[in-house]
């Protein structure tokens, strides 16, 4: 294999001269000399391209995908229309990399445009940007805006139902910061507000909470944005998008930022990622959002045209005073949910959003009757559930994949203060009855 | 360059305008040209109080974000409501364009900050500096 440097002899020979040095090792004369390689890596040769395609199909074939999933929390598999796909793959979408000459990428700035417009209308907020890494990231962006809109603020409380995946990002991303992070405790399967309520003082800037939340649960926040706002602080909710086409939004509760993950709409689960976080807010919040807000505008010849509007908390305009080091969005990954959004439009979200509510309510129902399964708490839920198995999870899960399943997510793995016995359940409306009906024979064996 | 004589310069090139107990606060006509076109004003709210040398507003131009201190601690009496939607009064106006005017309680910052003279050799060493 050839090495890839792309000067000749000669080009080298000149530029050592004009460095003044005679050989290229004395460019790294500073590193010191245990720590330079003297021999070739130990690397396997060169593969021709059909050698290369059959190793791949090998290790494909390894893939485990014909299990019916019932796998959810946070990552779920839904219908994508093949629009989606269609559109991900043209190439001026696929290859271009985040619009530095942005005016020059209409294309892109419309893409953007009416993601922000989208998740404005599903959440009933004023302002979006156009998108954060994933959920996760984006409640610690919210945090953060909090901190910065809130002054002498050094306190963000949160509830111990969010999705352990972005309690854990809060505290990296805090964990060398002056800011004290209060995780609020559950009641039942849902956030005990009166607790939290309590909790509110001087020095708060914002509460996080996620509805469904991390057990599917539906987190009743009645109330709840007056009592924060009432404390000087702001509401942060983070909701599964898709749920929005049925439940109240973010919006209508009253809160001042609304986050999440946009994998349900549009994206496959992938291997974990990469996924499309959402940011929304009031307007009052704008000139704090982090990232980049694309706008609408006129051309000099009165024809409607897009332009990167704001990018207020970027290190290019705030300098050494950037609140955040988001400079880039996820563009590819949200313009599947753009288009997925469009596809649906307004009654195809809400049928959809039906769908996987009735259909997670099918199964529970029937696990709950005909299976020695209990239900965790009794409390509401959109389209997963957990239950309680008479055994523990891992000794279940296997049985279930034999007979053609993945069974749930095994909660305990996530956070280990679940019992070991409890498995969350998701139902999309990707499930057909035939599907759960066999589940459910499925479970009464693997429990008998 | 403008720089009138009956103000004070901080060397963060805020302007400070003292009447009575109150001090009004802008920008020199300096550090608008390097800014540029101003296209936001951040301001505090009326009744906030700060500290001596906090950050009390923000300036935003195409070009950059800077911090407007205020060199005495104090609380906010009043901001300019005219700068929310003609942020641009700053580069045609800065020295009548206050962005906030803030309550003293004590006046010791107000030493520290740098009649006109001092002030043009102050922009005239950062202007060489660069």
């Amino acid at each position: 294999m050839i090495a890839y440097l792309p000067h000749t002899e000669e080009d080298i020979k000149t530029m050592l001269v004009a460095a003044g040095i005679n050989d290229i090792e004395q460019l790294f004369a500073d590193i010191p000399r245990e720590l330079v390689l003297s021999k070739p890596l130990e690397i396997p040769e060169g593969l021709s391209e059909f050698e290369v395609y059959r190793r791949m199909q090998a290790l494909a074939a390894g893939n485990r995908v014909e299990p019916v999933s019932f796998l959810g929390c946070g990552s779920y598999q839904h219908i994508i229309p093949s629009a989606v796909a269609h559109v991900l793959s043209r190439s001026e979408f696929s290859t271009s990399y985040t619009p530095y000459q942005a005016e020059m990428s209409q294309g892109i700035l419309q893409g953007i445009f009416e993601f922000q417009t989208m998740i404005c209308e599903l959440t009933g907020m004023e302002v979006a940007n156009a998108s954060l890494y994933d959920g996760h990231t984006a409640a610690s962006e919210a945090a953060v805006l909090a901190l910065n809109s809130v002054r002498h603020s050094d306190t963000i409380l949160y509830s111990s139902t969010l999705h352990p995946f972005t309690r854990q990002v809060l505290k990296t991303h805090f964990s060398n910061l002056p800011v004290h992070l209060e995780e609020v405790p559950a009641d039942n399967g849902t956030t005990d507000l009166e607790q939290l309520v309590e909790r509110l003082r001087p020095g708060v800037a914002g509460v996080v909470l996620q509805s469904p939340n991390n057990l599917g649960y539906i987190e009743d926040l009645s109330g709840l944005a007056d009592r924060v706002h009432e404390n000087g602080s702001l509401l942060i909710v983070s909701a599964n998008p898709l749920s929005l086409g049925l439940l109240k939004s973010p919006g209508e509760w009253g809160a001042d930022i609304a986050v999440g993950d946009t994998q349900p709409l549009g994206l496959p689960s992938y291997f974990g990622g990469p996924s499309v976080g959402y940011i929304t807010a009031t307007e009052k919040l704008l000139r704090k959002m982090p990232g980049r807000i694309a706008g609408q505008s006129l051309d000099r010849e009165g024809t409607r045209a897009f332009l990167l509007t704001l990018q207020a908390r970027e290190q290019h305009i705030k300098r050494e005073r950037a609140t955040s080091n988001i400079c880039s969005n996820q563009a590819l990954a949200a313009l599947a949910t753009t288009v997925y959004l469009a596809s649906l439009g307004r009654r195809g979200i809400r049928e959809v959003a039906e769908q996987n509510l009735h259909k997670a309510h099918y199964l529970h129902g029937r696990l709950l009757k005909e299976t020695p399964v209990l239900a965790l708490h009794n409390r509401q839920f959109f389209n997963e559930f957990p239950v309680v198995l008479p055994k523990k999870v891992a000794e279940v899960l296997s049985g279930m994949e034999e007979s053609g399943f993945f069974a749930g997510v095994e909660l305990h793995c996530l956070d280990p203060l679940m019992p070991e016995e409890a498995l969350l359940i998701a139902v999309t409306e990707r499930r057909t009855r035939e599907e759960m009906d066999r589940y459910v024979e499925a479970m009464k064996e693997a429990l008998s | 360059m403008e720089i009138p004589k009956d103000l004070k310069y901080a060397k963060t090139h805020e302007w400070v305008r003292v009447e009575g107990d109150v001090a009004y606060i802008g920008i020199s006509d300096y550090a608008q040209e390097e800014l540029g076109d101003i296209v936001y004003v951040e301001m505090p709210a009326a009744g906030d109080s700060y500290q001596k040398n906090e950050e009390a507003a923000t300036v935003e131009s195409v070009k950059a974000a800077s911090a407007i201190y205020t060199p005495v601690a104090g609380t906010i009496k009043e901001i300019n409501p005219e700068l929310e939607n003609a942020p641009e009064s700053i580069n045609q106006k800065p020295y009548q364009a206050f962005i906030f005017a803030i309550q003293f309680s004590d006046a010791s910052g107000l030493d520290e900050l740098l009649d006109a003279e001092s002030y043009q050799k102050h922009v005239e060493q950062e202007k060489a500096g660069h």
